[in-house]
């Protein structure tokens, strides 16, 4: 059984808690251990945090790190945000030596200090690199048949020059994963596109952000897709407020949501009571 | 050359720059792979090349000031295009620090600092999400800095020791 220090960030056990329910649900039928990291805070977001001061997102991220250090376990997260975000600074602060010591400084005045060690996964990758499409397959007791729109959000791949996991500009990853289920992956026009809500751009400029959204929701819509899987609750989150002002209405699933369907959890379970459009399976 | 060196507005920009981890900028060449791959660009007057290059000449008022270098979504496809790799999203976020640090910042965004601020993350929680939580047999609060007041306390010392309080007061 393989062991991960569990990251939970913000929008998924505040405001999508059914995500996170269903992470641990699905974890636990595949044989991954998820350990709750006590007094981990936000990430903190890449977007608008580093953005503020890139001082205190480094010193933030070093210290949920180092409480995952502690435990002497790898990170997973469910979102793409907290994955970038704990990524990217785990990155920084592995090459350059000086600025991990100045965050260590830091972080000795509240009696931490990382080390370096703390390897940082996402969920998806986990499912396909670790578990395997075939062990996922065994686990399905209820295959499913919809036709979906699979949405990787932008920073579960990119950067991909220190992530690798898959080509960012033709990916496939989540696809096999979506199919593991049964269900068709639909190809549709730019299915990279971003969600529109990355980058603080949501917050200050939604409708610029709303732009974004409604074509991938055209497309999606021209797919012929039942339903959006995602991998991030930001993006999830995006799709499912900005849906019924743009005029649409294609339920949105977290990737844990749809493994947790198609291995038998209740509707009650996934916590499809929080999410805008109704979701009717 | 010397026209460009000559134009340089400000000396300590380049070393403000590089201290934030935006140094990488002078390695672009100007051919425009970020811009035509920009979706905030075709929605938005956001032109990524355009700040490349006024930050390689020290443009720091113009840049910093600017409404357009809020609008990228930080979705790395420009970052993937790059032939001369640069790290254009550190670029950006660079800054957007210095820009922070002289004021400029918007009253959405001083929100979502506050939240971290006074709560350890960007959304706040409230009953409702308390009542689905117990619903779903979760801890009616999760089990982060949310319950757990001293690991809270650790981490505004860090806001604190990182200036970060200074956002959220001014």
């Amino acid at each position: 059984m393989t062991k991960y220090a569990f990251f939970l960030g913000c929008i998924a056990p505040l405001r999508y808690p059914g995500i996170e329910k269903s992470t641990r649900v699905v974890c636990q039928k595949l044989g991954v251990e998820l350990v709750d990291i006590t007094g981990a805070s936000c990430c903190p977001a890449p977007g608008v945090i580093r953005a503020f001061n890139r001082n205190t997102w480094l010193a933030a991220a070093a210290r949920n790190l180092a409480l995952a250090e502690k435990m002497g376990l790898p990170i997973v997260t469910i979102c793409n945000g907290c994955y970038g975000s704990l990524f990217e600074a785990a990155d920084v602060l592995n090459k350059e030596p000086e600025k991990l010591a100045e965050i260590n400084a830091i972080l000795k005045t509240i009696g931490m200090e990382y080390k370096g060690t703390t390897k940082v996964y996402h969920f998806a990758d986990v499912l396909y690199r670790e578990v395997g499409i075939e062990k996922i397959k065994a686990a399905i007791t209820k295959p499913l048949n919809y036709g979906v729109a699979t949405f990787y959000g932008c920073h579960f791949l990119k950067p991909s020059s220190i992530k690798n996991i898959d080509d960012p500009e033709n990916p496939h990853v989540l696809d096999d994963l979506v199919e593991a289920t049964g269900c068709k992956s639909l190809p549709r026009k730019q299915k990279t596109l971003c969600c529109g809500s990355g980058g603080g751009l949501k917050a200050a400029f939604g409708d610029v952000a709303k732009e974004f959204t409604k074509t991938n929701l055209e497309n999606m819509q021209a797919s012929g897709a039942q339903f959006i899987v995602d991998v991030c609750p930001f993006c999830h989150l995006q799709f499912d407020t900005s849906e019924k002002d743009l005029g649409f209405n294609i339920p949105v699933l977290h990737l844990s949501q749809l493994y947790g369907i198609a291995m038998g959890m209740s509707e009650q379970e996934l916590g499809l009571s929080a999410h805008k459009i109704p979701v009717k399976l | 050359m010397s026209i460009i060196v000559d134009f340089k507005a400000d000396p300590n920009f380049e070393k403000q720059l590089a201290a934030l981890g935006g140094e990488d900028v002078k390695l672009c060449f100007q051919c425009g792979t970020c811009t035509a791959s920009c979706p905030s660009g075709r929605r938005t007057s956001y032109r990524v090349r355009k700040i490349m290059r006024e930050a390689q000449l020290d443009m720091k008022e113009a840049i910093i000031s600017s409404q357009e270098l809020w609008e990228c979504s930080t979705c790395y496809t420009c970052v993937e295009r790059c032939p001369r790799q640069v790290p254009i999203v550190d670029v950006i976020v660079a800054l957007r620090n210095m820009a922070v640090a002289e004021g400029h910042i918007y009253a959405a965004h001083k929100k979502t600092a506050s939240n971290l601020y006074t709560t350890g993350h960007t959304v706040p929680i409230n009953d409702e999400i308390k009542a689905q939580r117990k619903a779903l047999g979760l801890s009616e609060v999760p089990p982060t800095v949310l319950s757990d007041s001293a690991a809270f306390a650790d981490l505004k010392k860090i806001m604190d020791a990182t200036k970060f309080d200074a956002i959220v007061k001014e």
